[in-house]
């Protein structure tokens, strides 16, 4: 069949049933990515005879003739199509994975259709930026700025990518060709709890292209988890590469290596396998009860499982103080109990790793992952191999929010490329993204507090349940976390907290951005609010004589804790709840509509997060000179939409005095630094971040130093000592002479490392607002006003951290109003596409007012706090209060559906 | 995505080849059959090249084609007296599908795919629109779209048919009409979506999709009173469960729908 793609003919051989998505990329059109292979995400838009269609669901036996237009033929880096240079101007992406489709679509609007980019973009999903960046894009406003030379931070400076991701060049994890490549297909348990008795794979192995079937014969004996930590200790040692054992529906029994992905999967379906069936458990409250079915019961204590015999895989229980003594005699107490249910990350980019053997035998593994040195680490672990004979790298990240925390391809991936020898790729489908891959955890929280007369807490106490699934990755930070900030925030004489991690038969729950945070100041926002009306004080002001104060120790139920968390002299809670209050009294958000059904109403809620996740978080980076004046760093933390590259290159540019342009930027690859914990736990830019920043001021003065050698021998003159050497772009400056950076170099390497342990660590803080309308015979929520003020410290890109707030709110009205991950009680998903998951349109989200605190951290680079989990936790809340404001009624349970809301109402 | 059982698609010229092996489906624009794992699915007849004309209006009928894309159909032009007409494109944007999948998605496959939420089931129910059909015998039959399309994912179609046509009387797009759409977000999938159309002779009808499993039309001779279609309303027993909404609160609203497209076409308040 012949086409044109970017008028360039091609000639192909085209499989029945094959799409034009697939045969793009098969001929090496990169820049058309897959989201979602279902026609619902867009990432794969392109024009075929000039109209916008979704090439994944397109059928390429009609391309016969056809022209077809990827991004990549709308415009080049160095002749980019307008919107191209729009996107890049208005920083209209994070990690940029739905960018070109974005970019396709929007390429086929005339100035009126940007009235109606609701509509029009319906079928573009962006899970980053909440939209409004795009809307600026499309809208040709310019968002960022060029830097004056060594001034970088502060200034909205541009992603470095930038103008690669809208014109389609920058890779991800698979734009890249591999010769000889195999993929892996896996067949997936088709039952919630089972033994495998029998698997016979003859049949499998015999099919034409069919090389290697892999089952739990195969698999390496080692323990060990998803969930990836700095202390491999975190998290219990539960899993197998291939266990015996299935514990939820889809877990892997077998795996095909094949030579294309039609004949891996095709050849699943032969694996003949005879099942014990297990008895299973689907809720968390049965789970823990005696007599339930056990998940772990064969497992040691050396797998860190608290209680296998009860299914608990973490719990803790502390009081300070007299709880129920103290609830007895309050003037005003509230109880309740709410419901999170679980929510996909739904990054645009699913989970997929390539792996091979490099020349020198070393396994070479390409990852969409938040954790390359860690992946490496346990890859070894499992693997017994030395750290020297494994390398991993990502390319840019399409999108993490925690689901890339964890280690989810690589193993197996690992398992056939070590046996083969041949470069092997497994990639997610976005139906493996919904059964598969881990989620939010969902949690059951009863709060009960009290309050004196004059509204002061007399006590606090949380009982959290939290269904981990199937396996416990993640499941004992999330519990611990949970609990953490969310009750430490507010001061009381008496708390107390009950909390359990279980074990159920359903997917495995892991890392989603907050971090179990969200889930239960979703409760205790909503109990202090309930509160506050209890004690007839207004809610900033409730919040105002409870909230902990600089110096106040930070107690969740042990007073005399010793910690590394501290204030930073950086507290801003208090700006942060007044800024928000001041913009609720002044004008502005959408008219609320008209008509008897709609109730309106006001709500708030606040949180705080420590700057970076406990018990260490390690970056170890280097800043080189290079000849031409140009910086070279290498630093291990990933990029996938946090933008802490942008503001890597910021940093290193101010320390330098240069521009960010002269900074090239080496990262998350094992190779290129010597470690570095990961990109989670917002740690991009206040530890690799600040690590950078150790290493250019140390080069800085290597240079300076340098320099007055090279003057020195110059001109025998001692004295020009005492002269002034200042680093320039270029050089160094000593007097009047530069002294060029290919002088400098040509004395040997100038290369300086930095490093952060991570601690101690800080707090941030995010408060929330919104004013909303509800229609009381629907159940629909119109969102009228939002607002967040948060407190990031010195706020290095203001765009950016704009984007940040914007898309964490974006995120969190999904989880607040829309998204849901539905189970049928047995353990099945049946969300398990975008089209049943209401993942946020540009339709479905506000515009938010941000604003910042005016605070400095004395622990972060420069003064900064992390901001990029932060501004997701305190959404759901501030709507729940709002909602509640305006019906007298108060919604427990996320999503605050129309469905649920209305029928709320209806029961009064 | 790529549909990996699939061994062959034939592309028809005439009716003659038009006919469907074991393991053999129709293919209209494919935006359905291709965004899915299709089990069993081994072959596809693709109907796109079979040449029929998209749209055909004479003084009494329009004919629209079951391969006519949702695309085509959203640019017709409004002809005098269609008072009716506004409602192909509520009805296009009611579906999930963007208007990218418009270019490609066909109005018979949408129909045919009989979803609760199908717009253009919709839309040609809405219109009393007839269905046309290819028999396997080379024939041809016709039904109420209402009638075709019988439960989830079920049509009336049996083996070896296909849906050759969609036939509305321009009686019925002169005739006045009404809508209203919930999802459980702004542009999702439809909870409910529920119109009303009152023809020149005063005749009445209700049409509820997506809130139930198939099409449910009340008809009334005149505009009814609110106590009457209340009562017709409350007779309509099974309300459609899916992630898009729970059976109570598509029944609570297509209630309060119903009783304000009345009130729109003239009932009484």
């Amino acid at each position: 069949m012949r086409f044109e793609v970017n008028g360039t003919p091609l000639d192909v051989e085209v499989e029945p049933g094959q799409v034009l998505r697939t045969l793009l990329r098969e001929n090496e059109h990169y820049e058309v990515k897959k989201g979602c292979d279902a026609g619902d995400c867009g990432a794969c838009s392109v024009l075929v005879d000039g109209d916008a269609v979704h090439s994944c669901i397109y059928p390429a036996h009609r391309l016969e003739g056809r022209s077809v237009t990827t991004v990549a033929g709308l415009g080049s880096p160095d002749h980019p199509h307008p919107l191209q240079q729009a996107f890049v101007a208005a920083a209209g992406f994070q990690c940029g994975f739905c960018t070109a489709g974005m970019i396709v679509t929007a390429s086929t609007f005339s100035d009126a259709d940007r009235d109606d980019l609701p509509r029009l973009l319906k079928g573009n999903l962006c899970r980053c930026t909440g939209y409004r960046s795009i809307h600026d894009a499309i809208c040709g406003v310019t968002n960022t700025e060029t830097a004056p030379t060594g001034e970088a931070t502060g200034h909205s400076v541009r992603a470095p990518a930038g103008m690669r991701v809208a014109t389609g060049r920058e890779e991800y994890t698979l734009d890249h060709t591999t010769t000889g490549l195999l993929h892996l297909a896996v067949l997936g348990s088709p039952h919630p709890h089972a033994r495998i008795v029998s698997i016979d794979t003859s049949a499998a192995e015999a099919m034409p292209g069919v090389e290697l079937v892999l089952t739990h014969l195969d698999s390496p004996a080692t323990l060990f988890s998803t969930g990836r930590h700095e202390s491999r200790n975190d998290d219990p040692d539960d899993t197998l590469v291939l266990d015996p054992v299935l514990r939820f529906r889809g877990q892997r029994v077998a795996a095909v290596v094949a030579d294309s992905v039609r004949t891996a999967q095709l050849a699943t379906e032969r694996i003949v396998v005879e099942y014990e069936l297990l008895p299973a458990v689907f809720d968390p409250e049965q789970a823990r009860a005696q007599g339930a079915p056990l998940l772990h019961a064969d497992k040691g204590m050396e797998s860190r499982i608290a209680a296998p015999e009860r299914n608990t895989v973490a719990e803790m229980h502390g009081e300070t103080g007299d709880v129920e003594a103290a609830l007895a005699t309050s003037a005003a107490t509230v109880e309740g109990t709410w419901r999170t249910q679980r929510v996909s990350h739904a990054s645009l980019e699913t989970h997929a790793t390539r792996g091979w053997l490099d020349r020198d035998g070393r396994l070479v593994l390409r990852t969409s992952s938040q954790v390359p040195y860690l992946v490496r680490d346990e890859i070894c672990h499992v693997f017994a191999l030395h750290p020297d004979h494994v390398r991993v790298f990502t390319a840019r990240v399409g999108g993490g929010f925690g689901g890339k925390q964890e280690l989810l391809t690589e193993d197996i991936v690992t398992l056939a490329v070590l046996r083969l020898g041949r470069p092997v790729q497994y990639e997610f489908t976005r139906t493996d993204e919904f059964t598969i891959a881990p989620t939010r955890h969902p949690m059951r929280v009863t709060v009960r507090a009290g309050a004196d007369a004059e509204g002061r807490l007399t006590a606090l106490a949380v009982d959290q349940l939290m269904d981990t699934g199937a396996y416990g990755n993640h499941g004992i930070g999330v519990m611990y976390h949970s609990v953490h900030e969310s009750v430490s925030v507010y001061r009381a004489p008496n708390k107390r907290v009950d909390a359990q991690s279980v074990y159920t038969n359903n997917l495995p729950s892991g890392a989603f951005r907050g971090y179990g945070l969200g889930q239960v100041i979703f409760a205790i926002e909503s109990a202090m609010d309930e509160l506050a009306r209890r004690c007839g004080l207004d809610p900033f002001e409730f919040r105002r004589r409870n909230v902990i104060t600089p110096g106040e120790p930070m107690v969740v139920v042990d007073p005399g804790e010793v910690t590394d968390l501290g204030y930073g002299n950086s507290y801003g809670l208090d700006q942060c709840l007044d800024l928000v209050q001041d913009a609720l009294r002044t004008p502005g958000g959408l008219t609320p509509p008209s008509g008897p059904r709609w109730r309106l109403g006001t709500g708030v809620a606040l949180a705080m997060i420590a700057t970076m996740p406990p018990r260490g978080h390690f970056a170890d980076t280097t800043v080189e000179l290079l000849a031409d004046g140009d910086y070279s760093i290498g630093v291990g933390t990933a990029e996938f939409g946090n933008g802490t590259t942008t503001v890597h290159g910021q940093l290193v540019a101010s320390a330098l005095g240069t521009t960010p342009d002269r900074v090239r930027i080496r990262q998350s690859d094992t190779d290129v630094a010597r470690y570095d914990t990961g990109a989670f736990g917002s740690a991009g830019v206040v530890v690799a971040g600040k690590a950078l920043l150790a290493a250019s001021h140390k080069l800085a003065a290597a240079m300076r130093e340098r320099a007055l050698r090279l003057v020195d021998a110059e001109r025998h003159d001692e004295s020009l000592r005492d002269e002034a050497a200042g680093v320039v772009p270029g050089g160094v400056r000593v007097g009047d002479r530069l002294v060029t950076a290919a002088e400098l170099v040509a004395a040997g390497p100038l290369i300086a490392d930095g490093s952060h342990d991570g601690t101690p660590r800080s707090v941030a803080f995010n408060v929330h607002a919104f004013q909303v309308a509800v229609d009381e015979a629907t159940g629909e929520v119109q969102i009228l006003r939002s607002i967040q003020a948060a407190d990031a410290g010195t706020v290095l890109n203001p765009e950016q951290l704009r984007g940040q707030i914007e898309g964490g709110t974006a995120q969190a009205i999904g989880t607040a109003l829309y998204e849901e991950m539905m189970l049928d009680g047995e353990g099945r998903v049946i969300t398990d596409a975008f089209r049943n998951y209401r993942t946020p349109k540009f339709s479905d989200i506000p515009v938010t007012e941000v604003l910042f605190a005016d605070t400095f951290d004395e622990l972060g680079p420069l003064g900064a706090k992390s901001m990029s989990e932060a501004p997701y936790n305190p959404v759901a809340p501030a709507l729940a209060n709002a909602i509640r404001d305006a019906l007298g009624i108060r919604p427990q349970e996320l999503p605050m559906s129309r469905d649920r809301l209305w029928r709320m109402i209806a029961a009064g | 995505m790529d549909l990996i059982t699939v061994q062959q698609i034939r592309v028809p010229a005439t009716r003659d080849e038009v006919t469907f092996a074991p393991g053999e489906r129709p293919l209209g624009g494919g935006t359905w059959l291709f965004s899915e794992p299709q089990e069993g699915l081994t072959g596809l007849v693709d109907l796109t090249a079979l040449g029929w004309e998209p749209l055909t209006v004479t003084d009494d009928l329009l004919t629209v084609a079951a391969t006519c894309t949702i695309a085509e159909l959203t640019r017709l032009p409004a002809h005098d007296g269609w008072a009716a007409h506004p409602l192909i494109a509520l009805c296009a944007d009611s579906l999930l599908a963007s208007w990218k999948i418009w270019n490609v998605a066909t109005v018979g496959g949408n129909v045919a795919l009989a979803l609760p939420a199908g717009a253009m089931t919709s839309l040609m129910s809405t219109l009393d629109a007839t269905a046309v059909i290819w028999t396997a015998d080379g024939g041809e039959r016709r039904m109420p779209v209402t009638e075709f399309v019988t439960d989830v994912r079920v049509t009336r179609l049996a083996p070896g048919e296909v849906l050759r046509a969609l036939e509305v009387r321009t009686a019925a797009l002169r005739s006045r009409t009404a809508f209203r759409r919930i999802a459980l977000s702004p542009l999702g999938r439809s909870g409910t979506l529920v119109t009303g159309r009152r023809g020149a002779d005063g005749e009445t009808v209700i049409t509820i999709t997506a809130g139930t499993p198939r099409p449910v039309q009340l008809r009334f001779d005149e505009v009814p009173s609110e106590r009457a279609l209340a009562d017709a309303m409350s007779r309509i027993e099974e309300w459609y469960d899916d992630p898009h909404g729970s059976p109570d609160w598509r029944r609570a609203v297509s209630t309060l729908f119903a009783e304000e497209i009345r009130q729109e076409l003239g009932g009484a308040a």
